[in-house]
């Protein structure tokens, strides 16, 4: 029985709306994204052209991972996100105009321009993310020895994909972080597929959680996208790191709508594998579940949609009116004077 | 100052003292690698660390260069100051996505808005017989990459005062030894190895080379033992009434082309040294600096000296073939003075 089934999750209703607004957040960010994406790039589709170039890898469908665990954190805790980081930098509290600045290319961006979409820091939320699959999560494993030798209870998340579970960076770091007892949260979202491989075909093991055994550590598997049974499991990971108890592995089973990038043909899965899963879409059921409770009104959940959405419109709206760089600040910042 | 002028040390004795003051003057830095405690690094840099600062501030780690070079920048990042010790600079192959692609690049990638304030120091050099997967330099493939200064002090006196400053600098600072001017006990013993070292905490900059030797007729380059062999090989030609200046390149990133300039334009002839590979390397960026911006002070061709584009061989006579050594660079300056 997942969470959803559940009568009355052990979940307030603060979290809930907190988690149902932050879903709504994302969804409609990346919504607009994958139509800011495609300004510029028709009818030819050229990677390089339009109001947002390079590569753009989307998050739709992907929600329950990152607020499960992000409305447990404070802007003291730390995350490190991979190549698809929106998610994580919304329900973490990115600046979302400088954000979405940055991924415009504009001086006003976190990165004034120098990053783009896969490269956004904001240490003002001690945000982080970078565009080589598993390369983050040892960045999470310093900033959770930095909590450790300072005498914090901060922990650190990185966010991973189930691709990334296979790659040295994953070993390396898990098993440091358990011979240290560090406060190590890796969430791992398998989303099915490592690009067009899918998880079977790369993976030894049914979940990564299972890995949790090899470092003597915890591990947790949430199914189903399930953002309440990810907020439970995300709970009880938090607790163990702020507790001195050690890292956990959670894999999340979720769903990618889009292609691993915008542009991807998806000629390695069924047609029909998204609508599919598109009918268990995880936001629709968290409204309906909210709806149906006594304690909010559809107007409140009117209320909520309407903020989240003109807080992304405002920021888009600021990516937009910013200005480009002036062209020879490219020779900044490579070192601190 | 008599006594203090006495105090001599070994090269790892002023790179372990040079951390053992920043750490007792600074919580935030900390040494992390593998060996580095309870042995003392195997190269001795962290030698007396773990006695003093206990293992919460000398970690030694599993064989795992991604993680904790990794959980250096990490920990940087959040204001921390470490020390992440790669035991060799030939292992770079299995953790150089952390530093050329995060080390180097979050600085810059996130608009200057991420500090990372971080030494990866590391043991390079052959000359001991070790063959070609412990025995590089590797000077040029990270001074090659933007983002990272990179620094190869020659002797004791430098080694303290660059560490110090590199643990103080507010960039990411990759801190080369060699390993024959630690002057470790189980090594040829070198006297460049032992130096006269002050006990109290000072500087040297990251980015200036230093006239080790002044001359009038020709200008040697070196970078660490490049430079003590060719100090050797100047004494050499000065009985021949050839004067070489002998320049310390210290710093390949920064790299200080003023001293350069300055130099040939008195000697009007250069040779450049290297223990690197030949092709792309720091021979190829002066002769280039020279080339560029003093060609017509020129009066013979740049001349460079380095290893021959193969890998270091084990064998003796193999390994002092490729190595540039004293006798070559003698033979090379008398020739490049014939020809002139």
């Amino acid at each position: 029985m997942t969470m959803f089934e559940e009568k009355q999750p052990a979940v307030s209703m603060e979290k809930m709306e907190w988690m149902y607004e932050q879903m709504v957040k994302i969804r409609y960010y990346e919504d607009q994204m994958a139509e800011a994406y495609m300004e510029g790039k028709t009818p030819v589709f050229n990677i390089g052209a339009g109001t947002v170039p390079g590569e753009m890898h989307l998050a739709t469908g992907q929600e329950p991972a990152a607020v499960g665990i992000c409305v447990h954190l404070t802007k003291d805790d730390t995350v490190t996100a991979p190549h698809r980081p929106h998610h994580h930098a919304i329900a973490k509290g990115v600046d979302l105009k400088k954000m979405t600045a940055e991924i415009f290319g504009k001086e006003t961006g976190l990165g004034k321009g120098k990053g783009g979409h896969m490269h956004l820091f904001d240490p003002e939320v001690k945000f982080s993310c970078g565009g080589i699959v598993g390369a983050g999560i040892p960045h999470a494993v310093g900033a959770a020895m930095t909590s450790k030798m300072k005498g914090k209870d901060w922990v650190a998340v990185a966010f991973i994909g189930e691709g990334a579970a296979n790659a040295g960076a994953f070993h390396e770091s898990l098993n440091l972080a358990a011979v240290w007892n560090l406060p190590l949260i890796v969430v791992v979202e398998d989303n099915s597929y490592g690009i067009s491989v899918a998880k079977k075909a790369s993976t030894s093991v049914e979940s990564n959680d299972l890995r949790a055994s090899a470092y003597g550590i915890a591990g947790a598997y949430v199914k189903d996208n399930d953002p309440i049974a990810m907020y439970k499991a995300a709970e009880e990971a938090v607790a163990r790191a702020r507790n001195g108890q050690g890292p956990t592995i959670i894999e999340i089973e979720t769903y990618r709508y889009l292609g691993h990038f915008q542009g991807d043909p998806e000629l390695y899965r069924d047609q029909t594998e998204v609508p599919g899963l598109r009918q268990l879409d995880p936001l629709n059921k968290l409204r309906k579940m909210l709806a149906e409770s006594e304690n909010i009104s559809e107007a409140d959940l009117e209320t909520m949609e309407k903020r989240a959405k003109q807080e992304v419109d405002e920021a888009y709206q600021f990516a937009r009116d910013s200005s480009y760089p002036d062209p020879e600040s490219a020779l900044k910042d490579v070192f601190h004077p | 100052m008599e006594t203090a002028k006495k105090r001599m040390l070994t090269g790892n004795k002023a790179m372990a003292e040079a951390i053992s003051q920043e750490m007792e003057r600074d919580s935030n830095v900390f040494v992390l690698g593998e060996d580095i405690g309870k042995y003392g690094g195997i190269f001795g840099s962290t030698q007396g660390l773990i006695e003093k600062f206990g293992p919460e501030r000398v970690l030694d780690t599993p064989i795992s260069e991604t993680a904790f070079i990794g959980a250096a920048i990490g920990a940087a990042a959040e204001g921390m100051r470490p020390i992440a010790e790669l035991m060799f600079v030939d292992f770079f192959g299995v953790c150089m996505d952390q530093i050329y692609n995060h080390m180097a690049k979050i600085p810059y990638m996130s608009g200057g808005n991420v500090k990372l304030p971080m030494v990866l120091m590391t043991a390079v050099g052959g000359g001991y017989r070790d063959a070609g997967q412990h025995s590089q330099t590797l000077y040029a493939a990270f001074a090659h990459m933007p983002g990272m200064k990179v620094v190869a002090p020659s002797n004791p006196y430098d080694l303290k005062g660059m560490m110090v400053s590199a643990i103080r600098d507010d960039n990411p600072v990759v801190f080369m030894f060699h390993k024959s001017l630690q002057g470790l006990g189980w090594m040829e013993q070198l006297d460049v190895a032992v130096d006269n070292v002050p006990e109290e905490s000072y500087t040297v900059p990251l980015n200036k080379a230093k006239v080790v030797r002044e001359g009038k007729d020709v200008t040697i380059v070196g970078i660490q033992m490049m430079t003590h062999y060719a100090v050797e090989a100047a004494e050499r030609l000065a009985k021949d009434g050839i004067e070489a200046e002998v320049i310390d390149l210290r710093s390949l990133a920064p790299i200080d082309k003023g001293t350069i300039i300055e130099s040939v334009k008195k000697t009007h002839r250069l040779l450049v040294v290297d223990e690197d590979y030949l092709s792309y390397g720091m021979t190829a960026e002066v002769s280039a600096i020279v080339a560029e911006e003093a060609f017509f002070e020129m009066e013979a061709p740049i001349s460079r000296l380095a290893i021959p584009d193969v890998p270091i061989p084990y064998s003796g006579v193999l390994e002092d073939f490729v190595i540039p050594g004293p006798n070559k660079i003698y033979e090379q300056v008398k020739k490049m003075m014939d020809e002139a």
